[in-house]
């Protein structure tokens, strides 16, 4: 742009180019998330009509007995129970947290030693091969890789039958509708989340501080405990916060592996805002449902940035 | 820690993550029903039942249109950003590309609920079109890490080389910076179209009731005469699925190997 007299000068400027560039990306993400979003936190403290919902303040949604309003405008007699109030929604959440902690647990502790052994024991040329095949399950369709766990657990299903044809077990295993076997899905469906972060942590680890420490008369296990481990905490707080996240929110596991029986919160509010036609209710429990995913993920860093700081 | 234990662990792990996928072809041919041990004998019928039910077909277009529509808007949105954030410096581009990459970590049930809440109340009907609309917003944050790191790859003198021999932004930016991050636009469009085939919630909540693959499967389920089938379509999914981002790897890694950067593997 070598134009000698420039008509505007913010018109040719770097800022101007990028926020023309980014605009129409922008504009979208503004329309149909952060709209979308702000229209949920919204009619959570609205109040719930016959098919609609009315633009009343109120804040029953989240704490205390509501009451809906019928089609003629007049107050429903029969209360419901906000969010925080309700013992059903706060069971669905404490399940969906208690859910998500064990499956972050054991799908990060399960990926740190093979995001290491790709890291560490693999040639530099295979890596990405190696990434390539651990990826590869996850990006096939989740719907079938759940009916497959449902397919395998079943009473008459595959690890049932294989077991009971090599006569090492006599009666079938109850797998399904278990925690168990919900916690066991999930781990293998967020598997390759946990171990990409924790990967590219290892790989930014500077290989000289591990012979540093070996030459200072730390044993190979000291020194993984001492300079590896902490250096790849910030990978493995990112698979942490990438694994629970998505887990507190799913739906379709709770569907297929819980037969429906062992609902979650994303259950819950598929409840209220589609069967019950309640939005403000669904709204608010989603809204909860976020905070409650904001705040741990909040203490989480929080206690791992104390952590590293005691570390130095 | 020599000893090949780690090796050894990290292979079984490869199996568990495996197994669904391995043991899906392997009862997809499998003449019987039930899906257990031992084996009944070979058959192909599954695949027949497969390719003659036409609602399976009705799915299988409507998430082909969903699918090519998602992946050529969100690689065009994924363009846009990745650009701008790569080339020019402007205010406010850290919260912008927040929100833009927000979706990748917010539960996808409070996005599909706050996006089926907008559409009924200002009176968007659903559709195809609404689930479009839907992936996109899921989609745009992987076109973008994926092209973020191609036109990241690029070397800014190649840019002021083309505009010192004459050459205007716009044909600067086609003649030279397109054909660089050509591999980076192939591959997003490849993955954007398998999230969007394999994705269920939004085809679920923000469609009329038209079902896409995901959805079909999700509802063939309840009937356990139907899981042959369902085994012999997950198979042909899993492979043309595998297909697809072999396809996209190659392009990704001849992109590097274009503009001689160093390959850190990995799409994420």
């Amino acid at each position: 742009m070598s134009e000698p007299f420039p008509r505007n000068r913010f018109w040719v400027s770097e800022a101007a180019s990028g926020l023309a560039l980014i605009s129409p990306t922008a504009i979208f993400a503004i329309l149909l998330l952060a709209a979308p979003l702000a229209t949920t936190l919204l009619y959570s403290v609205f109040t719930d009509g016959y098919l609609t919902v009315i633009p009343q303040f109120q804040i029953c949604n989240y704490i205390g007995e509501c009451h809906s309003r019928l089609a003629d405008g007049s107050v429903e007699p029969q209360a419901y129970l906000g969010a925080w109030s309700d013992p059903v929604v706060l069971s669905l959440m404490q399940r969906s947290l208690f859910v998500s902690v064990l499956v972050t647990a054991t799908t990060v502790l399960l990926a740190y030693p093979v995001a290491y052994f790709v890291s560490f024991n693999v040639e530099a040329s295979r890596k990405s091969l190696w990434l390539f095949l651990i990826t590869i399950p996850f990006w096939t369709s989740y719907v079938i890789r759940v009916f497959m766990w449902n397919v395998m657990i079943s009473r008459t299903g595959v690890i049932n039958s294989a077991l009971e044809g090599l006569h090492i077990i006599s009666d079938p295993l109850q797998m399904s509708f278990t925690i168990q076997a919900m916690v066991v899905t999930l781990a293998h469906a967020y598997a390759p989340f946990a171990i990409l972060p924790i990967y590219v942590a290892l790989e930014k680890i500077d290989r000289s501080l591990l012979e540093a420490g070996q030459d200072l008369g730390e044993t190979r296990f000291t020194t993984f405990l001492r300079v590896t481990l902490p250096l790849s905490m910030t990978g493995v707080i990112a698979a942490v916060l990438i694994v629970f996240i998505p887990v507190i929110g799913d739906y379709i596991t709770p569907n297929l592996i819980g037969g429906g029986k062992i609902p979650m919160i994303a259950n819950m509010i598929e409840k209220q805002m589609l069967k019950a036609d309640n939005r403000p209710l669904g709204s608010a429990i989603a809204v909860s449902a976020m905070l409650v995913v904001g705040l741990v993920s909040v203490l989480f860093l929080f206690l791992n940035r104390r952590y590293l700081r005691a570390q130095k | 820690m020599k000893l090949p234990t780690l090796r050894i662990y990290t292979i079984a792990y490869l199996i568990f993550l495996y197994a669904p996928i391995i043991i899906l072809p392997i009862f997809a041919f499998n003449n019987s029903t039930a899906v257990a041990f031992p084996l009944q004998g070979f058959t192909t019928q599954w695949f027949g039942q497969v390719w003659a039910d036409p609602a399976l077909r009705e799915a299988l277009k409507n998430s082909l249109i969903v699918a090519v529509s998602t992946s050529v808007l969100s690689t065009f949105f994924g363009i846009l950003a990745a650009r701008a954030s790569t080339r020019y410096s402007f205010p406010g581009s850290g919260p912008v590309l927040g929100l833009i990459m927000l979706p990748m970590v917010l539960p996808e049930m409070i996005m599909a609920m706050a996006l089926l809440v907008v559409f009924l109340s200002v009176g968007i009907p659903l559709s195809l079109f609404t689930i479009i609309l839907g992936d996109v917003l899921i989609c745009t944050p992987f076109a973008v890490a994926i092209l973020t790191s191609a036109f990241q790859s690029l070397d800014r003198s190649l840019e002021e080389a083309a505009q010192d021999l004459g050459e205007g932004p716009f044909s600067t930016f086609y003649l030279v910076i397109l054909p660089l991050v050509m591999p980076g636009i192939i591959s997003a469009t490849l993955i954007c179209f398998t999230i969007s085939i394999d994705e269920f919630i939004i085809a679920n909540f923000l469609g009329s009731g038209q079902k896409l693959l995901s959805t079909y499967i999700f509802g063939q389920l309840r009937f356990p005469k139907n899981v042959p089938n369902i085994m012999a379509l997950g198979t042909i999914l899993v492979g043309v699925s595998i297909a697809l981002l072999s396809l996209a790897e190659f392009f990704r890694r001849r992109g590097i190997a274009k503009t001689g950067a160093k390959d850190t593997g990995g799409f994420l």
